[in-house]
């Protein structure tokens, strides 16, 4: 570069045109729905501002469908994301080449997306509580049991696709490192491995906490009958043909459900931002 | 019409991002010379000749929310294909009233708009601003409670609210109290959620019918599936074909037209509409004001209507559906007799909702459903 002339564009400027694609992408699949939806949410079907449709948010039948939204998306990422981890750790201290981790990956890859009325169905011919073949569960169309179990069905892959590179991360190093100065299994991923691992364990729970929030074809087809979680209400508010659809409504419980993940999503940072402190 | 699984609204919504990107400006409806979105019956454009010369002229109809298995649609799409060479685009199959009118609102002024639709009576009254007012030929076969005045909407076929069981698993069934007996274990399904759907609601209210209930409210018919649900009888999940097969849902509360062993597919479902609580529904015709194909929707309407040995009335009714024009048929002798006696055997009088009975019943569902059966 000449001295004393300036690039006509600089190298950061360049730097930002790069991010365009994702930022136009970003815009138009995620923040202008978004804002569509707040933006409705608040309007009247005459088209001022109303609040009054927020409000019922708090009503105890809105409530409830968010309770039972948060309870089973909770459960059923916990327990996945626990099963999960081990599997990715079995599948991680295997042969990376090997035959058993090339086996995993692609199940996993293909489970992970097994959901809707298949999967119901699968469940049904399985476990249900007249037509199982393998047992009668009587518990099955209880909530969130039965549902549960099928959510945790596809979470478990998930987590070992996402979690899966962070245990590859994990040196054997570390392990002999803690090994030679006497220190023990416990020790180890008190102080070692979990400390390095949680981050990416939290964040994965989160996705899958995510993925159960918004799954609908699945739930749908188990519990035709009745709502129990918002996604389904959000169905009755689009297409209910007896008089009870209100886009309006359908907004309102969108937005609630963006305000869970927002709070799902500050809960991660602040974890986050502590357990960083750990790896400094 | 019913909607068991509902990627209604991401499907809505990814139609209207693609058309919205490729809209094309609509004929207009100005084919032949005429414009044939304007006209309120056959005659006014010129007669019979002129708008299948036109309907032929737009060549595609497009439809919504009609299930193959359905009174009889497939075979009805099929049938008017072959006989007028017009293309038929089925969008939506498995949609819900709601979702029809939701798709005209959406996509009006593209070429994938529905040209007409096939709807509840709460969604159609709800919404006789988007119709257009049409009479078809046998507009006097069609008694007068069951069409609107200037023809906006038009009922076309209907049926009665049934059990329908597998007779291999369970004893003949005869009244609706019997399904709370404990050889019902897991097997008593309804066609879809109340709140959601018009099939389910009918089927609530007639087992509130059942229990002594009466039309205005639905209370009795909630209390019912609440019993159903403490016996351990009641069974959430959809009921399909294949779950009737594997056994799932050995009973289903549905419309006959939808509960019979050809629909269901096993040779050993019978159907039974309960004397004490015969409650009917009928569906309406509407034409899409803002029809991309106006022409085509109106031929398709006057081939509905008509009364031919293999016309939409009869075929209708050999989907076991009752054809809104069948007392007219019965007398002038069009009717498929073997179809007709083919019906499930019906005694009592028939209860039809009126409009303020099905807001009171939905309203009452929207509070009280939910709890009653968790």
């Amino acid at each position: 570069m000449q001295a004393g002339r300036r690039p006509l564009v600089s190298r950061s400027q360049l730097a930002w045109t790069g991010t365009l694609p994702f930022l136009g992408y970003v815009g138009v699949f995620l923040l202008l729905p978004t804002g569509i939806v707040l933006w409705d949410a608040v309007q009247s079907s005459s088209g001022g501002f109303d609040f009054g449709a927020v409000s019922t948010l708090w009503s105890s039948s809105t409530r409830s469908f968010f309770v039972n939204s948060a309870e089973l998306s909770a459960i059923t990422s916990v327990i996945g994301a626990l099963l999960g981890a081990v599997l990715a750790y079995a599948v991680a201290t295997g042969n990376p080449d090997g035959l058993i981790r090339r086996l995993y990956l692609a199940g996993s890859g293909v489970l992970a997306q097994f959901g809707g009325v298949t999967l119901a169905f699968a469940f049904l011919i399985t476990i249900g509580p007249t037509s199982g073949l393998l047992l009668h569960a009587g518990w099955f169309y209880d909530f969130p049991q039965g549902i549960g179990l099928i959510y945790i069905y596809f979470q478990i892959p998930l987590m070992v696709l996402v979690f899966l590179p962070a245990v590859d991360g994990l040196k054997a190093q570390w392990r002999e490192a803690t090994e030679t100065l006497g220190g023990s299994a416990w020790q180890f991923w008190r102080y070692v491995g979990g400390p390095l691992l949680a981050p990416a364990f939290l964040g994965a729970v989160l996705l899958l906490f995510a993925n159960a929030l918004s799954a609908y074809a699945t739930i749908v087809a188990w519990e035709n009958q009745i709502s129990y979680v918002v996604p389904q209400q959000i169905g009755t508010a689009l297409s209910s043909e007896v008089g009870l659809s209100s886009v309006n409504q359908a907004d309102v419980l969108a937005l609630g459900m963006i305000v869970l993940v927002a709070i799902v999503m500050t809960g991660y940072t602040l974890l986050q931002r502590r357990t960083a402190r750990w790896l400094r | 019409m019913r909607s068991p699984y509902r990627f209604a609204f991401a499907g809505i919504a990814a139609a209207a991002l693609l058309t919205a990107g490729c809209s094309s400006g609509s004929s207009g409806g100005s084919s032949g010379g005429t414009s044939w979105s304007a006209k309120t019956s056959a005659a006014a454009g010129g007669g019979m000749s002129a708008l299948v010369t036109a309907a032929k002229q737009e060549g595609t109809l497009n439809v919504i929310a009609l299930p193959a298995d359905w009174a009889n649609y497939g075979t009805i799409i099929k049938d008017f294909e072959a006989k007028y060479g017009i293309k038929v685009n089925s969008a939506n199959p498995t949609g819900s009233s709601q979702d029809e009118v939701n798709a005209v609102k959406q996509e009006n002024g593209t070429s994938a708009a529905p040209d007409v639709l096939d709807i509840g009576m709460s969604v159609a009254l709800a919404n006789t601003s988007l119709f257009a007012p049409y009479e078809v030929s046998t507009w006097s076969s069609i008694p007068a409670a069951q069409k609107a005045s200037d023809g906006v909407w038009v009922q076309d076929y209907g049926g009665y609210m049934s059990i329908g069981y597998d007779s291999a698993k369970f004893p003949s069934i005869t009244s609706v109290s019997q399904l709370l007996g404990p050889q019902f274990k897991n097997a008593v399904a309804l066609n879809g959620n109340p709140t959601q759907a018009n099939a389910a609601l009918i089927g609530v209210m007639m087992t509130g019918l059942a229990s002594g209930g009466s039309a205005d409210s639905i209370a009795d018919g909630v209390k019912f599936f609440h019993q159903l649900k403490q016996a351990g009888n009641f069974v959430p999940v959809q009921a399909t074909a294949a779950t009737i097969k594997a056994g799932t849902t050995p009973v289903v509360i549905n419309w006959d037209y939808l509960n019979t062993a050809s629909v269901v597919g096993s040779s050993t479902w019978k159907v039974f509409v309960p004397p004490n609580a015969v409650i009917g529904g009928y569906y309406a015709q509407a034409i899409n004001k803002q029809a991309p194909h106006p022409a085509a929707a109106r031929l398709w309407e006057e081939f509905l209507y008509s009364q031919d040995a293999s016309g939409g009335q009869n075929l209708w009714l050999e989907g076991g559906a009752r054809p809104v024009e069948q007392q007219v048929m019965t007398t002038n002798s069009s009717i498929n007799t073997t179809a007709a006696s083919a019906l499930p055997a019906v005694s009592g009088t028939p209860v039809f909702l009126t409009a303020t009975q099905a807001t009171s019943a939905s309203t009452y569902l929207a509070a009280n459903w939910a709890a009653a059966v968790k």
